[in-house]
């Protein structure tokens, strides 16, 4: 099972790849839009391709409750273990 | 028993001949912010879009039809007299009825050819590409003339921060007939009736005229999810479109999407791993999306820039409303 930081460093090649942020800056306590620009659109394909890569579904009412890095890692962490 | 005779067609079908109409007049983004009280930085970055064209009065569905007919017509070598069926892909001719095909049949000197319209939005021109290669094909019609226009500024809210920025006018025509090789490849098309909500018109005209202040039933769209749908489901559609084809990514030299948004333009080109030497069309900038027309016009934008040759291969690829789609692979004329 992959850990908290695994996923964590995943997810923010993923950021780095769609929105180019480095991967850095993409940290548990940060939030999408406010501190990594990610808007809406760039949210989706995030979202995508942490669907692909971490083999789970993020339905997209979902997606609006992962207001930042750590939210996002916490519902891959409980989707993967459920 | 009687026997039907069976005329059969050509072997092949081809684009022969590309035409388009940009209407005059130029809205830049500084046009548009004030009654969405957005920016010109916001609208770029969220669609690529700098400005658009929006027709004036005179510049009807039928005149900028005829407008880009004839510049097909021409550089196809085709006379009018030989077009045997006139398609028009439209959802902005606000006279449902008759087919505007009819009128632009017959204002471009045709002999009385079969003339209708098909309303599959923005996915109307890929529609139209593969019945009139069918029709060719078939024995139908020899020479098919698809137009794909739009007025789309008469169905846009002004108002609405969701779209407004987005939509736009203009006609793009092609002439499809007989060719010794293939010219146009197998379509892949279907429908996602699930998703009929995510671009409509606001309401049905039934409830327009019961509405004690009736007004225009404005096109509304759910962004978001239409821009999943569109940048990753696409992606996987245009891949089939080449496995159906027979040809890979790298035989591809230009890739021309419906010019939704260029977010989505990227997306799709990013989710296929397009390889650097295939040109993609990015009209949309300075155009708008013009629903039906776009994918004829930033093809013959592509041609007129050098970015697309006679006998290139293109991907087109064209979704919308519906949810509707349908892509083939085609040489350019």
């Amino acid at each position: 099972m992959a850990t908290t930081e695994e996923i964590r460093a995943d997810l923010a090649e993923i950021v780095n790849e769609v929105a180019g942020i480095p991967a850095d800056d993409v940290q548990l306590d940060k939030s999408f839009t406010d501190d990594l620009d990610v808007d809406s659109l760039s949210m989706v394909e995030v979202v995508v391709a942490a669907e692909e890569k971490f083999d789970v579904k993020i339905p997209d009412d979902e997606v609006k409750n992962l207001k930042t890095v750590g939210d996002a890692v916490a519902f891959i962490e409980r989707a993967q273990n459920g | 028993m009687t026997d039907l005779i069976d005329r059969g067609g050509s072997a092949h079908a081809a684009i022969l001949g590309i035409g388009t109409y940009r209407p005059h007049r130029v809205i830049p983004n500084a046009d548009i912010i004030e009654a969405i009280d957005s920016s010109d930085e916001w609208i770029q970055q969220r669609s690529g879009i700098k400005q658009r064209r929006w027709a004036a009065p005179e510049e009807t569905v039928q005149m900028m039809s005829v407008a880009a007919s004839r510049t097909a017509l021409e550089r196809a070598g085709v006379e009018a007299a030989q077009i045997d069926c006139v398609v028009v892909a439209t959802v902005s001719h606000l006279l449902q009825t008759p087919a505007v095909a009819t009128a632009i049949a017959h204002e471009l000197g045709t002999n009385k050819a079969a003339a209708f319209d098909i309303s599959a939005a923005c996915a109307g021109f890929c529609h139209g590409v593969a019945m009139a290669s069918d029709m060719v094909r078939g024995g139908s019609a020899k020479h098919v003339l698809v137009i794909g226009v739009e007025r789309l500024s008469d169905l846009t809210d002004v108002g609405d921060r969701g779209t407004a920025f987005i939509f736009a006018d203009g006609a793009g025509a092609v002439v499809v007939g007989p060719s010794d090789e293939p010219g146009i490849g197998p379509v892949v098309w279907g429908s996602d009736g699930e998703q009929f909500d995510l671009i409509r018109q606001k309401e049905d005209w039934r409830d327009v005229l019961a509405s004690d202040h009736p007004s225009m039933p404005h096109l509304v769209m759910q962004g978001n999810p239409v821009f999943r749908w569109a940048s990753f489901e696409m992606a996987k559609i245009a891949q089939q479109t080449l496995d159906r084809s027979g040809i890979t990514v790298d035989d591809l030299d230009v890739f021309v999407p419906h010019q939704a948004n260029m977010r989505i333009i990227d997306a799709m080109a990013r989710s296929m791993k397009l390889p650097a030497h295939v040109k993609i069309a990015r009209d949309i900038a300075e155009q708008g999306n013009t629903s039906a027309a776009s994918i004829p016009l930033a093809l013959d934008r592509m041609i007129e820039d050098g970015d697309a040759k006679s006998g290139d291969t293109a991907l087109l690829i064209a979704f919308g409303a519906g949810l509707a789609y349908a892509a083939q692979v085609v040489k350019v004329p």
